[in-house]
């Protein structure tokens, strides 16, 4: 008999887990991916747009191209997924049946949810970079813009990739020294946690960083509406900051068609998820990776990369009647690009913050400090995302679970 | 440990104040938690947030965010910031017994 996997999503998470599916099961399982458009977008680029050191025709490929051959894409919009008849309803009024699901439709938008932010002054003076548009937004906006106050605003979490407003802000510094006009711009970092970042030792080094750059920082800052014509971020408490160009980090949601599936998701339409196997909470025969679910990790891509390992063996052992692997330990491994051909790189799992030392033996890459080398390593990702990563395979030296060697357990603040 | 004494009763706490042990909050408590956390007097609304913050907690064994709050609690986030001020999610948690919501990564 043929069993079916549908896969929820070409991205990342759907990308890579098809991938590795189609190695390891043979030709009685099929595989069919699904995602509504056919553009699957290298999203840690995002971030480089603005500054004109990526265009988005570099950072943009098609999603089928992306999968194995024997994997059949399907673009079409997600309606709903019935957890009982074990269906996926189509956009198009038509079911797939599955006898496992896949869920990594990732993490949404939702901008319309802060007051004003898709108000007068959006995408005139009011951006993100975490869309297309946006980014090439900015990358305009930053032709006209030659002084002012620069706000970078993180409206509240989950958001995808947390330091990437924090790399907006150094890159910005050095964008601007290179312009020759920092003096005339001020950056200001706006977020609602009580530091820089979520985890203490790298916080403590990241706010040391912004201050060293001469960004402001505003600590506990929960965004209640964004202002565009006044220029202003108030917050709930009544606090205010104003800006000359504001970029923020809108709100973020699992799918819409999550909120539409009765007993999958959550209040934010994340999916409840066993932290170790990857099984949902929901249904035995439904698997999350990525973004859609609600783990305690970062929502990155190297988090999504790690889990592939485990989610793909636990769907070969759910149709083999076997027990599940409950290895997954919340390994997430993230570049910080500094400005200056510099970048800083932290390494850190469900029970270990990211600390200093080296990667991924005490002869690697240096942790939580800036330098060249960590610059380059981010650099060859983009080649290791669409050649090992997005094709499932594993990356020389780098395994799924986080390593314990090279790491400094007591930190020195130096 | 540090601990605490509401309502003629010691209490285990953290450094920030939050109960370690939920289970030895009583509803007795609140009034005094709430004073020390500059809430003078907790209304109807107020009660209707903890209640919903210790049922939150029993179920998913952490507190809401105050975006799950103002989603699931029938109280919006503007009207949560006025009733407590501080921060709903962190000061809620605390007067109603319940460790500091664990938040986001």
């Amino acid at each position: 008999m043929v069993e079916r996997i549908v896969v929820l999503g070409g991205g990342t998470g759907g990308t890579l887990a098809a991938n590795r599916l189609r190695r390891v099961l043979d030709d009685r399982v099929q595989i069919v991916v699904v995602d509504q458009d056919d553009s699957h977008v290298y999203q840690p680029g995002l971030l480089f747009v603005p500054f004109g050191l990526a265009r988005l025709d570099e950072i943009i490929r098609p999603r089928q191209r992306q999968l194995r051959r024997g994997i059949d894409y399907r673009q079409a919009a997600i309606e709903r997924v019935d957890l009982e008849t074990e269906r996926v309803w189509l956009g198009d009024g038509t079911a797939l049946e599955y006898d496992v699901l896949v869920v990594a439709t990732g993490s949404t938008l939702v901008a319309e949810e802060t007051e004003g932010l898709l108000g007068p002054g959006w995408l005139e003076k009011v951006f993100t970079f975490y869309t297309p548009e946006g980014a090439a937004g900015l990358h305009d906006a930053f032709t006209w813009f030659d002084g002012g106050r620069l706000v970078v605003n993180v409206v509240d979490m989950p958001i995808k990739c947390p330091v990437a407003p924090l790399e907006f802000c150094f890159l910005a510094d050095w964008y601007f020294q290179e312009l020759g006009i920092r003096d005339r711009v001020g950056i200001t970092y706006v977020t609602p946690l009580d530091g820089a970042f979520t985890k203490p030792v790298a916080s403590a080094t990241l706010a040391g960083l912004l201050e060293e750059k001469g960004v402001e920082l505003v600590t506990e800052f929960n965004t209640g509406e964004v202002d565009g014509p006044g220029g202003r971020l108030v917050s709930y408490d009544g606090r205010e900051v104003g800006f000359d160009l504001a970029v923020v980090v809108p709100l973020h949601s699992g799918a819409a068609y999550v909120g539409r599936s009765p007993g999958l998701g959550d209040e934010l339409n994340f999916v409840p998820t066993d932290e170790h196997t990857l099984q949902s909470k929901a249904r035995q025969n439904v698997f999350v990776i990525g973004d859609a679910a609600n783990l305690p990790v970062s929502k990155a891509g190297s988090v999504t990369h790690f889990e592939g390992e485990i989610l793909v063996e636990n769907i070969r052992r759910f149709l083999s009647g076997k027990p599940l692997d409950g290895s997954y330990d919340g390994h997430a491994n993230c570049f910080i690009e500094s400005g200056f051909h510099k970048a800083l790189l932290i390494d850190f799992n469900y029970e270990t913050e990211p600390l200093p030392g080296h990667f991924p033996t005490s002869v690697g890459l240096p942790l939580l400090k800036e330098s060249r080398l960590n610059h380059l390593g981010k650099l060859m990702f983009q080649s290791f995302y669409w050649h090992r990563l997005l094709p499932g395979r594993d990356i020389p030296g780098v395994g799924s679970a986080m390593p314990d060697r090279g790491k400094h357990r007591e930190p020195s603040r130096s | 440990m540090p601990t605490a004494t509401y309502a003629g009763k010691n209490v285990a706490v953290n450094d920030e104040g939050f109960f370690e042990n939920p289970d030895e909050w009583t509803e007795e408590m609140a009034p005094e938690i709430a004073r020390a956390s500059g809430i003078d007097e907790l209304t109807e609304q107020h009660w209707r947030v903890l209640k919903f913050m210790r049922t939150e907690y029993a179920e998913k064994g952490t507190g809401p965010t105050v975006r799950v709050l103002g989603k699931t609690s029938g109280v919006s986030v503007k009207e949560l910031y006025e009733l407590f001020p501080k921060g709903p999610a962190k000061t809620a948690a605390k007067i109603a017994g319940i460790p500091k919501p664990r938040g986001c990564i």
